[in-house]
């Protein structure tokens, strides 16, 4: 059986062509690879195969399956077409759709240059598929396929300002509907759901302790060790409680806590009101006469509201703690020399304009994160691309926020 | 056509499977037999396991004990690795519709249909866009529909491209749950013809879940009833309707089963004429799509 299927060039015993040894190779290969894989069949799948002995005559054989048909694409369009042709299918050993709509295309293509085919000795199974498939064919036709050429760089430029401008829109829109609501619930604080908001604490602050502090600690020694070296230069070392108090407690603190938040919670935000649009639970709520907004996002903007500034004071303390201890072992500065300089250094001004950036960061992490997760429309792929928007979008925001803070503050000598 | 087995072997053969989950026990001694080219149904109250049945009939999930024979393959002797040669075999030779879908929120309908020809032949992608068409245009979709992606269809547009891809490699034994929940009664008809059709063309066995009265009547040669952790009865619907087992005596003492059973009765009379809705022609002499 093996010897009755191999190629015809093999047989005619003459030299091979580069190219014909390599198809017979990966014809040989793919037929080994078939038969280890369908072990449990027994039977080898013999790949489609088809000749042209003389030009009235096409013989078929193998098995015109999806998996037999693979590379015959090209033989079969070298199949030339003639006044008369006679199909011979009776070697053919087995047939399915794809064989079929393969078969069907020669069939129509010959039949198209002109050629009257002729069928012969098709097993009838197989040709009442080629008539399934011919029928098919003949409808798919009558409806052209539909055109979907690839935009051109200005419609694309064009549709990208378009949802840019439509989402900076909508984001707007949201921005205005969490104020109201806001409003609403100030002007009836019975509206204000306390439960949620102590969760949200709880999960974006509490939780979210171990990571800021152990951060905030490591850039505290990060940034104590870079200015050691310049320091101990110039004899200077115990100004390193300036640098480390000065760019801890104003800038990175702040920072470093909000983009931990905007990582941590702001995806969690997105992916958990993703899902439940996804899932209908928004639609639920509203159809059971509760507003998303009071029930969703403003505990999240309140909770993050308290929660943020309170993990900023953390990172301050640990920030500071960690700048001490590396001040100490790399530029002998004592911890009590260290707090000595370090209450002259740092003004509570300072302090305090570190601290009043975290509540604005915290708005833009809680509203960019619900905002996100409202737009999800479909399905779990949506959810996961509105997630990371919302992520790299609040990380962006926050530090746009944090440059127009430094512009100001140095407007106003602070 | 590509049948390897002979023409009445079971294709699947279940005998005294039992599933736990924890103390919480599914069914106890399932034993369960489909034949060739058979439309099986498997029904049963919520929660009465035929989900978790399915699922083992798949290789999704392994009963506690009892053995499972699907197309002639033992599945305990699988081993656990998702990609053996073995089970990877056997799995292209099912195709499975899921209740919800289950089809790829990230490709498009037809990236979906021609996803097993892609990874599973050495077609080229033209010819799997062609094939993936055809097999939606079989299953009623529009072409247009090919270009959408599933979070914008209906739900019956949903389960029939999830049927689509189920048939995209041709296989010889289809699973199905739930075909027409959810659907309208219309489209719940055209699904009830589709089922026949694919049988009758193709000569799949055909294994499903359902509680639409009007498929287990119209589509079911047997049916097999699960409830209380038990098989209770397997037989074609008339045999099931004269039982007197409680358990059974359910699906067809409701008003709906029986409007379902009236109509299946008038339908009957009527074939007593040439060709009813029912009787589509059987071109290899396979038994006639239901049994009288």
């Amino acid at each position: 059986m093996e010897a009755a299927c191999l190629p015809e060039v093999m047989r005619k015993g003459r030299t091979l062509t580069v190219k014909e040894f390599c198809a017979l190779a990966y014809i040989l290969d793919e037929r080994i690879h078939l038969v280890s894989s369908s072990s449990m069949n027994t039977i080898a799948l013999i790949p489609a195969a088809i000749n042209q002995p003389t030009p009235e005559e096409l013989a078929l054989s193998g098995s015109w399956t999806a998996r037999g048909i693979g590379t015959i694409g090209a033989r079969l369009d070298a199949v030339s077409a003639s006044a008369s042709l006679i199909v011979d299918g009776a070697r053919i050993e087995s047939l399915d759709t794809a064989g079929a709509w393969v078969l069907q295309k020669l069939l129509r293509r010959l039949r198209g240059e002109g050629s009257h085919v002729e069928m012969r000795d098709l097993p009838p199974e197989f040709s009442k598929l080629l008539d399934v498939v011919e029928q098919q064919a003949a409808d798919q036709t009558d409806t052209p396929p539909l055109a979907s050429a690839a935009p051109s760089k200005l419609e694309s430029l064009g549709r990208n300002a378009v949802a840019a401008y439509e989402q900076a829109m909508a984001l707007l829109s949201f921005v205005g509907e969490c104020a109201l609501a806001f409003a609403g619930c100030i002007a009836h604080p019975a509206r204000f759901r306390w439960r949620p908001i102590l969760f949200n604490i709880r999960s974006a602050g509490w939780d979210a302790l171990p990571i800021v502090g152990l951060l905030s600690f490591l850039l505290g020694i990060v940034v104590a060790y870079q200015g050691a070296d310049q320091l101990r230069q110039y004899g200077a070392n115990i100004f390193v409680a300036d640098l480390v108090g000065l760019s801890m407690l104003r800038e990175f603190a702040p920072l470093i806590t909000a983009i931990i938040i905007a990582g941590r919670s702001g995806s969690a935000y997105a992916a958990q009101i993703g899902t439940m649009s996804v899932t209908e639970e928004i639609d639920a709520m509203r159809t059971l006469g509760i507003a998303p907004l009071d029930m969703l996002v403003l505990p999240k903007i309140i909770a993050l509201l308290i929660a943020l500034p309170l993990l900023t004071v953390f990172a301050d303390v640990l920030g500071v703690l960690g700048g001490m201890i590396m001040a100490r072992a790399q530029l002998a500065v004592s911890f009590g020399e260290f707090l000595d300089r370090f209450v002259k250094a740092v003004s509570i001004t300072a302090y305090l304009i570190g601290i009043c950036k975290a509540p604005v960061f915290a708005v833009i992490i809680a509203v960019i994160g619900c905002f996100q997760g409202f737009r999800t429309k479909g399905g779990a792929d949506s959810v996961g691309r509105q997630t990371t928007r919302s992520v790299v979008q609040a990380t962006f925001l926050v530090i746009v926020a944090d440059a127009l803070f430094s512009v100001a503050f140095s407007a106003l000598d602070l | 056509m590509q049948n390897d087995t002979p023409a009445d072997a079971a294709v699947i053969e279940m005998s005294k499977v039992s599933t736990r989950f924890g103390d919480h026990v599914v069914h106890t001694d399932v034993d369960l037999e489909v034949r060739r080219a058979e439309i099986f149904a498997l029904i049963g109250g919520s929660g009465s396991g035929k989900s978790t049945l399915l699922r083992e009939m798949i290789l999704l999930h392994r009963p506690n004990s009892g053995s499972i024979r699907v197309l002639g393959v033992d599945l305990q002797k699988l081993g656990d690795d998702e990609a053996d040669d073995e089970s990877l075999a056997l799995r292209q030779r099912w195709g499975v519709m899921f209740q919800h879908g289950g089809l790829f929120g990230s490709l498009t309908v037809k990236e979906n249909v021609g996803l097993p020809l892609r990874e599973h032949t050495a077609l080229d992608d033209v010819l799997i866009d062609e094939i993936a068409a055809w097999k939606l245009s079989m299953t009623g979709l529009k072409p247009e529909v090919g270009a959408q992606y599933p979070s914008e269809l209906s739900g019956g547009m949903m389960k029939r491209a999830s049927l689509a891809r189920a048939m995209a490699l041709d296989p010889e034994l289809l699973f199905l749950d739930e075909p027409t929940a959810g659907l309208d009664p219309e489209s719940a008809g055209e699904v009830d013809q589709l089922v026949l059709k694919l049988r009758d063309l193709f000569g799949l066995t055909i294994v499903m879940i359902t509680h639409d009265l009007d498929l287990l009547w119209q589509v079911a040669d047997r049916v097999a009833v699960l409830a209380d952790g038990r098989m209770q009865a397997t037989g074609t619907m008339s045999e099931l309707s004269k039982m007197d087992n409680p358990a059974i005596r359910k699906f067809f003492d409701g008003p709906r089963g029986r409007a379902a059973q009236e109509q299946e009765q008038e339908q009957e009379q009527k074939q007593e004429k040439p060709q009813g809705k029912v009787q589509t022609s059987n071109e290899f002499g396979r038994p006639s799509s239901k049994p009288k």
